[in-house]
């Protein structure tokens, strides 16, 4: 019951783009096209999980024990960029074919500022199930970083197919690329507010 | 490149917010009022300035391969201190930009100018440069920030100016995208007039 309360939350209610704004730079930069936010969203679902996995063995088995809690955000942030840089050697020689279609995406996650945000949510914020707040456990953990990757990836293709539809209209000359793409992704936000209070 | 245009050309020409559209997750999530806003622009605006200036320091030394990584250090320490520093002298602000504190290693207009401008340039040029981008950013985050203010809550710097009820969606998420949106549009049409 816990994990689907997670992933509803994780997915619509609290839409990592578009409630609590992170990886909004990717989320403008490439939804262009559908095929490519699809590459994006696979990219990001598989690093989020696993620098998740590692971010949070790190803090609860090496910073918490030694008291070093301040070195939180460059342990983490070293351990993802290398992260992303080890995958990328793997992925080249265990499967080209999913390197091809990942490959060009995996060097702009390091700066995605949802990978980092959401490794340091999983560590230090207090969720409640069932009026008890508690820390996740490690399950819990990399269940809430997988679907809050899966909404980024929902957030992004629903992106793409608008603005996809956008390059057929005739968009006034102030309003086009940017500002038109945040007023869309507004209006897209109002409409996943619809789903607060589900959870 | 005269000292004044390096720091100037941050605020309008290269407005980090609303002409390079870089940083874009702390600019909407931290501006639900105009002080919540100056006080991350603050905040960025430190990292810039150090970390510019100790990364023109040591560009020389580090190899090309491993430079991105090196930067990233440099500006992690620096978030770092920012952290420490605002959680003892400012608390309440720390607890409300939260998150968005520590993301500032990942935000692009550090990395950016780091990259762009002082791995090539001398110290005190870098240093001005990172105060150029860093006025630039604080300038459009408090705008913003005072634009969602007025709609979303009738107040202006926490002073209550519109009496009566207002538009709260504006301090939601939606209309952090909106308000964004239509201030890009302003900021457009007064650069081409």
């Amino acid at each position: 019951m816990e994990y689907i309360l997670i992933i509803i939350s994780a997915v619509f209610v609290n839409n990592i783009v578009l409630n609590q704004f992170l990886g909004v730079c990717p989320f403008l930069g490439v939804s262009n096209k559908i095929s490519t936010a699809a590459g994006m969203s696979a990219a990001v679902v598989f690093v989020m999980t696993l620098a998740t996995l590692i971010t949070y063995l790190i803090q609860n088995y090496v910073l918490d024990p030694l008291n070093i809690g301040f070195m939180q955000t460059v342990t983490f942030i070293l351990v993802i960029a290398s992260l992303v840089q080890m995958v990328e050697i793997i992925l080249k020689k265990i499967s080209p074919a999913l390197y091809q279609a990942l490959g060009i995406f995996l060097p702009l996650i390091t700066t995605n500022c949802a990978v980092l945000g959401v490794a340091i949510i999983v560590v230090t914020k207090e969720f409640t199930f069932s009026g008890t707040a508690a820390m996740l456990n490690l399950p819990q953990a990399l269940v809430y970083a997988a679907s809050m990757a899966l909404g980024f990836g929902l957030a992004l293709i629903i992106f793409a197919g608008l603005r996809e539809h956008m390059d057929l209209v005739g968009v006034p000359k102030p309003f086009k690329g940017v500002p038109i793409a945040l007023i869309t992704a507004g209006i897209l936000a109002l409409a996943f507010m619809g789903f607060s209070g589900i959870v | 490149m005269n000292k004044l245009s390096i720091i100037t050309k941050g605020i309008l020409k290269e407005n980090p917010i609303f002409v390079l559209v870089l940083g874009m997750c702390p600019t909407l999530g931290t501006t639900t009022s105009a002080f919540n806003g100056l006080g991350m622009g603050l905040a960025t605006t430190f990292v810039l300035m150090l970390s510019n200036l100790v990364i023109s320091l040591i560009a020389g030394l580090i190899p090309a391969k491993v430079r991105i990584p090196s930067f990233i250090v440099v500006i992690a320490v620096f978030v770092t201190v920012v952290q420490l520093i605002m959680q003892a002298y400012v608390p309440a602000l720390y607890e409300t930009l939260g998150l968005f504190i520590p993301l500032i290693v990942v935000n692009c207009i550090v990395l950016g100018r780091a990259e762009a401008f002082a791995s090539k340039n001398r110290p005190l040029d870098s240093f001005l440069d990172g105060l150029g981008a860093g006025i630039g950013f604080t300038l459009g985050l408090t705008v913003l920030g005072a634009v969602r203010e007025l709609l979303g809550s009738g107040a202006f710097f926490g002073w209550k100016i519109l009496p009566g009820d207002a538009m709260l969606v504006f301090i939601l998420a939606p209309g952090a995208f909106i308000a964004l949106g239509y201030l890009m549009v302003l900021f457009n049409k007064i650069k081409k007039a």
